[in-house]
């Protein structure tokens, strides 16, 4: 029992050593700043991850790098100007809105309408249907021929 | 008539995707390509008290290959490197990424030194300012110092053939 306790404590603690980068920040807003912007920012490494979550060496470095700026007193839009101008606009995970990016933005927005058009369309043209009203002319044929039969 | 829409809508998707699977996802354009290439000053590998900055390159058409000795891709590259550089149509600047002298000066002994010279980035951050994701990196630069081409992992002999060595004599053509 008492090694299942030490290797599952062994197992935490490596964890904790990986996550773990020490920064002494000026101020809590120069943190909060840091944490938006890393978890804002892409790494081009592996490009599924956000530069706090990657472990690649560029993001450890990129890290190091926005720390140095926000230290230096520069703001987010410099910053994310500093990335964008290295990494392109990719680097992003929230596009800025420009000639190319618009279609990113109102893409959707779009499609959601032409979706409703769409269906409105279809429901006008189903309530367009006549609905099965009996035909007077072949009710009366049938009415006719079981009376005949009589 | 009625399977006209979603035959449309079929064909406009399918068209996107089929598209996209010929589009490499770890290649991401370059921003910097048509502006003038970043500025640095960095020590030669080699050459104590020598520095290399991009401006020294000015009036030629010349590349800049950023590599290290412990990227896998760059050994593959390299013995076309060193082919290119036999040939001497372009300068090739060496950008020693993250890598120790000594582990980069035994490299160059061993496998041929392709580079007119080598400037070495210890730190990484002049690698920040060219952009750079994954080695092994190509840039293309022209005479008046603007950054025309970014080839991103190992060149292999097709892509030296169609792309860059066109580009090349393209930009050494122009006055």
């Amino acid at each position: 029992m008492n090694k299942i306790i030490l290797s599952l404590c062994m197992m935490f603690w490596a964890f904790s050593v990986q996550a773990f980068e020490e920064r002494e920040f000026k101020t809590a807003q120069d943190e909060a700043l840091f944490d938006n912007l890393v978890t804002e920012l892409r790494c081009l490494v592996c490009q599924n991850q956000n530069i706090a979550d990657s472990d690649a060496e560029l993001a450890v470095d990129l890290r190091r790098e926005i720390f140095t700026m926000i230290e230096a007193g520069k703001d987010k839009s410099h910053i994310l100007d500093f990335m964008v101008q290295r990494y392109g606009e990719f680097v992003l995970y929230k596009p800025r809105l420009t000639a190319r990016t618009i279609l990113l933005w109102v893409g959707p927005a779009c499609l959601f309408l032409l979706g409703i058009l769409i269906i409105l369309r279809s429901a006008k043209r189903q309530r367009a249907v006549p609905t099965n009203q009996p035909d007077e002319a072949a009710l009366k044929r049938a009415r006719n021929l079981l009376d005949s039969q009589d | 008539m009625k399977f006209a829409l979603p035959l449309i809508v079929c064909v406009i998707i399918g068209t996107f995707l089929y598209k996209g699977l010929a589009n490499d996802p770890s290649y991401i354009a370059s921003p910097l390509i048509g502006k003038p290439a970043p500025s640095f000053s960095l020590p030669v590998l080699g050459e104590d008290g020598n520095d290399f900055t991009p401006e020294q390159m000015k009036g030629k058409v010349w590349m800049l290959n950023i590599w290290a000795t412990w990227c896998a891709s760059c050994r593959v590259e390299h013995p076309l490197l060193v082919d290119l550089a036999r040939q001497g149509i372009v300068d090739i600047v060496g950008l020693n990424y993250k890598d120790k002298d000594d582990l980069a000066t035994q490299w160059l002994n061993d496998l041929g030194d392709p580079y007119v010279l080598t400037a070495v980035d210890q730190s990484g951050r002049i690698g920040i300012d060219w952009g750079f994701y994954g080695a092994p990196e190509t840039f293309v630069i022209d005479k008046a110092g603007i950054v025309r081409y970014k080839h991103v992992g190992p060149i292999a002999p097709a892509d030296l053939q169609n792309t860059l060595l066109p580009l090349v004599a393209e930009l050494k053509a122009a006055s």
